[in-house]
This record gives C-alpha cells, sequence and structure tokens, in this order.
C-alpha cells in the first residue's frame, strides 16, 4: 500500500564475469546517492537489511515518511565480496552494515569499524545468509575475533557482563576509564544472538506472529503488530474496527507497563526503596489486567493477522475503573518523585544525547523525543485504530538527558491513559463492550500466499519495523528491526562527562532490551 | 512512607495462604480426561512439537515444549484445555509430560530425597543468582517482580545476589544462545555446592519456538545439570516462586503437582 521501491536496480558489473572465489570484487556501484538524496529531502534512515537470493544479495533500505516506509534496493551479483560502504556517508548505517556483515559474510568497504556485532564468525563458518534455503546447524561464536584494545595513559577496561549483576539481560559493556570518566565504551551484544531470522524463514503466516512475540518479549504486542501490519499488507484485508480497538487497548498497555519498569529501575539506581516498590507494585497491577483480559501478562496470542483472537474477558466499566485507580496512583507518585531533589539531581544532565545527533541518527521512541526528535509511528504513519483516536499535542522534552527522557516519559503514560479512555468510549458506541458482547467480527479472513511487504508499529521504545516476504504461503524472509536495535548503538556518545556511578541511570533511561539487539 | 502505609497490606501470603490470582493462573496446555487415543492430526496443531502419540497409540502432551500458543485448546476443546494453578514445575524433565508415564514414582521420590538432603543446610536463608542465556527479555522481568512488594520474596528468606560466591540457586532462562553458553556454565562452576539449578521458562527448558536454531543448543539442561524444569513462555511469578519452593523442599506438605487435575 504505502511500501514503493524508490531506488533503481543495481548496475551488472564486469567485475562478476571472474570466477576467482578467493579475489571476490566489489560491486561497482551501489546507488547509494538514493538513499542520501532521500534523507537529505527529510526521509528518515529507518534501516539496511540484505536477503539472499538465488540472483545476488539484495541490499534494501528503509526510509520513513508520513507516507509510510520505501525502500531502495540494489542486487550485488553472485560472486560479489563486498560493495562501498554506506556508514562513511550515513553514520545511522553503522551497525546495519555490521551486522549484514555477520548473517552474510559481505564486507562494507571502508567501514570504519567492522568489527563482529551480532555473531563474531569463524572463517570456518558460513554465514547463515537469511533469505537462502537451508543454511548452517550450528555456529558457535568466537570471542576472540573481537578486538580488544584500549588506549591512552592510564586506561583500563571494566567489563560490565556478559552476566550482570541484577537479574537483567546478557550483554558486555566494556568500560574504558582512567579511574572515574568514562571517555569510551565498547559493547558486546552477541552473546544471546538466537538466529530469529532464519528461525522465522518456512513459517505459516499464524506461526510467524507467535516468534514476533518472543523476538522482544517486553514488547510483545508491538512486534506482533508491525508483523501483522506486513501480513496484512501483503493480503489487502482491513481489520475490523473492535479489533483496531482492542489492538490499541494491548499497545498502551505495553507502553504503561514498560514506562513503570524504567521508572521503577531508575529510583532503584538512585536506592530509593518505597519509589521502587511503589512502581514495581503499579506495574504488577498492570500485568494482572493485562492476563485478565487474555491470560498472558504480556498480552502474547491476542494479535493475530486480520484482527485479534478474542475480545478482553473485561467488563468496560471495570476495565475504566482500574485505568482510572492505576493513573491517579502513578500521577501521585510520579509528582512525589519529581519533587525528590536527590533523585533528579542524578539524572540532571546525565547521559546527555544533543538534539544535532538524535535527528541525524533518527533516534527513535521516549530517546529521540526527549532529544526534541519525535517520528512517532501512531501519529505520523498511523495504523489499526489509532487515526480515529486524539492523540494529544506532540510532547517533546529539549534537554536530551536522563531526566528529560524520564519525563518524557510521564507524558506519554498520560497520553496512553488518554487513549485507553477513548478507545473504550468508541468500543462501546459501536456496541462492542471489551467482554465482547458486542458479538462483532473480530478478525478478517488473511489468507498470504505470496509477496513482500513492510510493517510497523510504535513500541514503548520506538518504532519497530517488519520486512517480511511469503512464498505458496511460507515465510521466505522475516526481518524485524526493534527499536532498541537503532538506539542503543547512541549508547557510545552520550557519556560525556559522565563518571561510572552514572552508568546505571543512563541505561535505564534509555530503557532497551537487549533481546531485539541481538536477535 | 506514608504513601506506602496508606494502601494497607499488598503481600500476598502464599504459599501459607491460597491467593486468587496463583490458583486462578492460565498455566500450559494439558489433556483432558480421560486422555484418549488420538488422532495423529493433532500433532500439527502444535507450532513447537509437544503434541505426540505413543507407540501404543495414545496422545501426549509434553508441557516442557508448550509456549502458551493455545493452539490446541482453541481448535480441540474437546481433547486440550488449560492447566490452572502455580503448579507448572516439575523435578524431572519426563515429569512435564502428560499423561504421566508411569513407573518413576520410586524414582521421582530419590529425587525429592536427594533435593531436600541437599536444601537442607539452606534453611530460611536463600540466595539467587540468575543468568540470561538467550531469553526474549520477558522472563526476567517476571523474576524481578519477585521483588516486588506483592510477591517480595525476602519475607520467605529468599534473597538475590550478583555474586555466583554467593548464590545457593541459579535460574536459568533463555534457549541457551551459544554465546552464553561458556558465561553461563563459568557461573555454575564458580557457585560453591550444595548448589540448584531451575531452568525457568519454556526457552530453558526445551528451546521453546526460537528452537531449533544454529544459534542455540535448544535448552541449557546440556550445559549445566537442571534439578527443577519449570515451563511457560514466560512463567508468572507464582509459578517462578513454586518452582523455588519446590526446589527447596518448602511447599505445603502432600501438595501434587496439579491439585484441580488430581495429577
Amino acid at each position: 500500500m504505502t511500501a514503493s521501491a524508490t531506488g533503481s536496480p543495481g548496475t551488472s558489473g564486469p567485475g562478476t564475469g571472474g570466477t576467482n572465489t578467493s579475489m571476490l570484487a566489489t560491486a561497482p556501484a551501489v546507488p547509494w546517492e538514493n538513499v542520501l538524496r532521500e534523507v537529505a529531502a527529510g526521509r528518515r534512515f529507518a534501516g539496511l537489511m540484505a536477503t539472499q537470493r538465488p540472483d545476488g544479495v539484495l541490499l534494501t533500505a528503509h526510509l520513513a515518511d508520513a507516507a509510510g516506509i520505501a525502500t531502495a534496493e540494489t542486487v550485488l551479483q553472485p560472486g560479489t565480496g563486498g560493495y562501498p560502504a554506506l556508514t562513511p556517508r550515513l553514520s545511522a548505517a553503522f551497525w546495519y552494515e555490521r551486522q549484514i556483515h555477520d548473517l552474510f559474510g559481505i564486507i562494507p568497504e571502508g567501514h570504519p569499524r567492522l568489527a563482529p556485532l551480532v555473531l563474531p564468525r569463524g572463517a570456518a563458518d558460513p554465514p547463515p545468509r537469511p533469505g537462502a534455503p537451508g543454511g548452517p546447524e550450528i555456529i558457535v561464536p568466537d570471542e576472540h575475533l573481537l578486538p580488544r584494545h584500549v588506549m591512552g595513559p592510564g586506561l583500563f577496561t571494566i567489563p560490565h557482563g556478559p552476566v550482570r549483576s541484577g537479574v537483567l539481560e546478557s550483554i558486555e559493556y566494556l568500560v574504558e576509564t582512567p579511574g572515574e570518566d568514562i571517555p569510551h565504551l565498547n559493547m558486546r551484544v552477541h552473546y544471546k544472538h538466537r538466529g530469529i531470522e532464519k528461525r522465522f524463514e518456512g513459517m505459516s503466516a499464524s506461526d510467524g506472529v507467535l516468534l514476533a512475540e518472543r523476538t522482544e518479549g517486553v514488547a510483545s504486542v508491538a512486534h506482533a503488530l508491525a508483523y501483522c501490519h506486513a501480513v496484512e499488507r501483503i493480503a489487502g484485508v482491513e481489520v475490523p474496527r473492535p479489533a483496531g480497538l482492542f489492538r490499541v487497548l494491548y499497545a498502551e498497555l505495553e507502553r504503561v507497563a514498560n514506562h513503570l519498569d524504567t521508572a521503577a529501575r531508575l529510583c532503584d539506581a538512585a536506592g530509593l526503596a518505597v519509589a521502587t516498590a511503589r512502581f514495581g507494585l503499579h506495574k504488577e497491577r498492570v500485568a494482572r489486567l493485562v492476563s485478565r483480559m487474555c491470560g498472558s501478562r504480556f498480552g502474547r496470542g491476542v494479535v493475530v493477522p486480520g484482527g485479534v483472537s478474542a475480545a478482553p474477558g473485561v467488563p468496560g466499566a471495570d476495565f475504566l475503573a482500574e485505568i482510572a485507580t492505576l493513573e491517579r496512583a502513578i500521577t501521585g507518585d510520579a509528582g512525589t518523585l519529581m519533587g525528590t531533589a536527590s533523585f533528579l539531581d542524578r539524572l540532571r544532565g546525565t547521559g546527555p544525547l544533543s538534539s544535532r545527533r538524535a535527528r541525524e541518527h533518527g533516534a527513535l521512541g521516549p530517546v529521540g523525543k526527549a532529544s526534541g526528535f519525535s517520528d512517532d509511528a501512531r501519529r505520523a504513519r498511523p495504523y489499526d485504530a489509532y487515526p480515529g483516536l486524539g492523540l494529544g499535542a506532540q510532547h517533546e522534552q529539549s534537554g536530551g538527558d536522563a531526566l528529560a527522557r524520564l519525563r518524557l516519559r510521564w507524558d506519554e503514560l498520560r497520553q496512553s491513559f488518554h487513549l485507553l479512555r477513548q478507545a473504550t468510549g468508541q468500543l462501546t458506541e459501536v456496541g462492542d463492550e471489551l467482554s465482547g458482547a458486542g458479538g462483532g467480527p473480530l478478525r478478517a479472513g488473511c489468507g498470504v500466499t505470496g509477496g513482500r511487504a513492510v510493517g510497523w508499529a510504535e513500541a514503548p521504545q520506538g518504532e519497530v519495523l517488519y520486512d517480511v516476504a511469503f512464498t505458496g504461503g511460507r515465510i521466505t524472509r522475516c526481518h524485524p528491526r526493534s527499536a532498541a536495535f537503532h538506539n542503543l548503538v547512541l549508547f557510545h556518545e552520550v557519556f560525556a562527562g559522565d563518571i561510572l556511578t552514572d552508568f546505571p541511570f543512563i541505561e535505564a533511561s534509555f530503557g532497551l532490551s537487549v533481546a531485539g539487539v541481538a536477535l | 512512607m506514608l504513601r506506602g502505609l496508606r494502601h494497607g497490606v499488598v503481600t500476598t501470603r502464599w504459599p501459607a495462604r491460597p491467593d486468587p490470582y496463583a490458583s486462578g493462573w492460565r498455566g500450559p496446555a494439558a489433556l483432558r480426561e480421560p486422555a484418549g487415543h488420538g488422532p495423529d492430526d493433532l500433532a500439527a496443531l502444535c507450532p513447537t512439537q509437544a503434541i505426540s502419540t505413543t507407540t501404543d497409540g495414545m496422545l501426549q502432551l509434553d508441557q516442557g515444549r508448550c509456549i502458551l500458543c493455545g493452539h490446541c485448546v482453541t481448535q480441540r476443546p474437546d481433547v486440550f484445555e488449560w492447566s490452572t494453578g502455580p503448579a507448572a514445575a516439575a523435578l524431572t524433565r519426563e515429569g512435564l509430560v502428560v499423561p504421566e508415564i508411569p513407573d518413576t514414582d520410586g524414582n521421582l521420590a530419590a529425587i525429592r530425597e536427594g533435593l531436600r538432603a541437599r536444601t537442607a543446610a539452606l534453611r530460611r536463608s536463600v540466595h539467587l543468582r540468575h543468568v540470561d542465556a538467550g531469553s526474549d527479555g520477558a522472563v526476567e522481568q517476571e523474576i524481578q517482580a519477585l521483588l516486588n512488594p506483592v510477591y517480595d520474596v525476602h519475607r520467605l528468606g529468599i534473597f538475590f545476589t550478583a555474586s555466583p560466591r554467593h548464590a545457593d540457586v541459579l535460574l536459568v532462562t533463555g534457549a541457551g544462545a551459544r554465546g552464553m553458553l561458556a558465561p553461563l556454565r563459568r557461573t555454575y562452576d564458580g557457585m560453591p555446592d550444595p548448589k540448584i539449578v531451575v531452568a525457568v521458562g519454556t526457552d530453558a527448558v526445551s528451546g521453546g519456538l526460537v528452537s531449533p536454531s544454529y544459534a542455540t543448543a535448544g535448552g541449557v539442561a546440556e550445559t549445566v545439570p537442571v534439578d527443577v524444569w519449570l515451563p511457560g513462555c514466560p512463567p508468572s511469578p507464582f509459578g517462578i516462586l513454586h518452582a523455588l519452593l519446590l526446589a527447596l523442599g518448602r511447599l505445603p506438605a502432600g501438595r501434587p503437582r496439579n491439585p484441580e487435575k488430581g495429577q
């Protein structure tokens, strides 16, 4: 519908005629000018992916604007071992090209730091090459392939992870420090790489949504939505209006739960026991409300291609009463917290991201918005029932520090409650009580045989993107791009002037999940 | 402080007293009784191959593979239903298969006795260490929830520790991502004896939906010796608490695994 190919196919190169496999030729021309021109014209660079095809490797750049997500594509002929890197001309491609290098073994030439990112793979291991049938049985990552160098007088490295202190996901932050400051930080995200992209291949449309929910568990609903939007776009179906409203309910409750989790982690970092307990309690109430609606505390099993699987088993009046109680309690506690000077001192000026960098990078979700850059998919490229709901004023903060990110989350929480009330009201109007008493169809027939489309949704962490292709009713390629993958790379840049004890605040203020990075 | 006091006690008294949220929890899929002879096409209902037919034609369901998608319960409610309650964990991998495989009772008693001997010294001061071996991130939040005021595991003498040297129990989540197998093993080796390992979640038990994959080992059992197997995708905080108390032999006496079903 809105996804359109704006790029021209790559020119076939003379270098591909040779059969010398040890010295693979660089693709002579990749039309990056298309991508750069679009970005200069105001489109946001939303990602870069590759797909193994019989006719070579297809490189796809995703570009977002108000009309949707457009793609610019080029094919690298078989036997091409590399191509001129995009990163030197567009820094946001930094991690994307490293990911492609890990998964396909193709070298982006001129990339400033081509160390392994998601899969440190020895020379003996063939790349998994998503999109190609079959694939390697086992790849054991080899840590020795990772660079480990520190430069500068008196510098040493403090590794945080991969087994963290506390109940956290596995990631390793290598903090390079002369003692207190953090002049540089490296990240190793590969530890929990699960090979998700290959796992999608061969699945039916209805099984695919289950894996999408488990790609990034804390944003299960948003991933399921982005995946289903792609499938529905291929099938050309519209989701019934009540189903669209139910989707909004689950998506906004997911946002509330995640923002409360972030608030609790920030309080925990500051040692505020009562505040941590209070936000933990509120989050538990949200989880219980969601489980009462669908049986899962993370809203799993609700979103299916074509609509939702069932109506929430909660009467509308009960639901409204519960969210009113929640909002009152959260507003009160947030007010008290934001009046605690010793807490605010820890956040003010901590982990600053300049608005120039946020815009350049196209920073997603709360991280971008807190630095004055907002491209909320619910507003810019609305889906499901969002076009008929009032989102209210656009929330932005300009500080760019951990405090601005927390303030922005409070703004978003208010907005989420506003949306929850509106959606419940509209459900009552169309005769569909939340408990499904109205009995309208909740699911449009959504048969998919072949085709490809891009779907998106605004997760609590920012925009989630799915590029999905089917042949014969089975997935042949599925590329999820979480907000965490796009945003976490900015972590390199936000330690200016900060010290070791600021680290937990900065990490919590980003509010990202590692599962969505390593995939 | 006053803000907290105003709302009274929010903490559950489970397991000493029943808790409606715990007993009403929807656990892994189960078979309706009597578990009849199943036609082969039932196996196709499950995306993780949890449903199978034994050589003598009996229908079998491996709850250790169940990701709670509900496909079987929705499409064949005459054969499948949801289990209820927090008691999803078992002390053996085979113990997650329903109907229960006979002839394991003597074995199970020996396992329970061995576990009791190992955990007797821990009494009311148990320290947990968690390692993520390739989870989707949701199960960490459910483990973290044990510290919120509703579950408050400190009341049961259960604490989290950062150092494996201080840990008695290892909670492992995730499908066994190959990059995490060595750090997981190092953490286990770093723990003093006696030590208990709990595989938390269907991914840790069997690899879940993300396996088979070139990047996962299909569960964590090949890397560390699992004592308690807890399915769930993710399991609820009550389920995790039940698994811990099962490991420590601290559940009220005589409580069968699925009391509602009499299994």
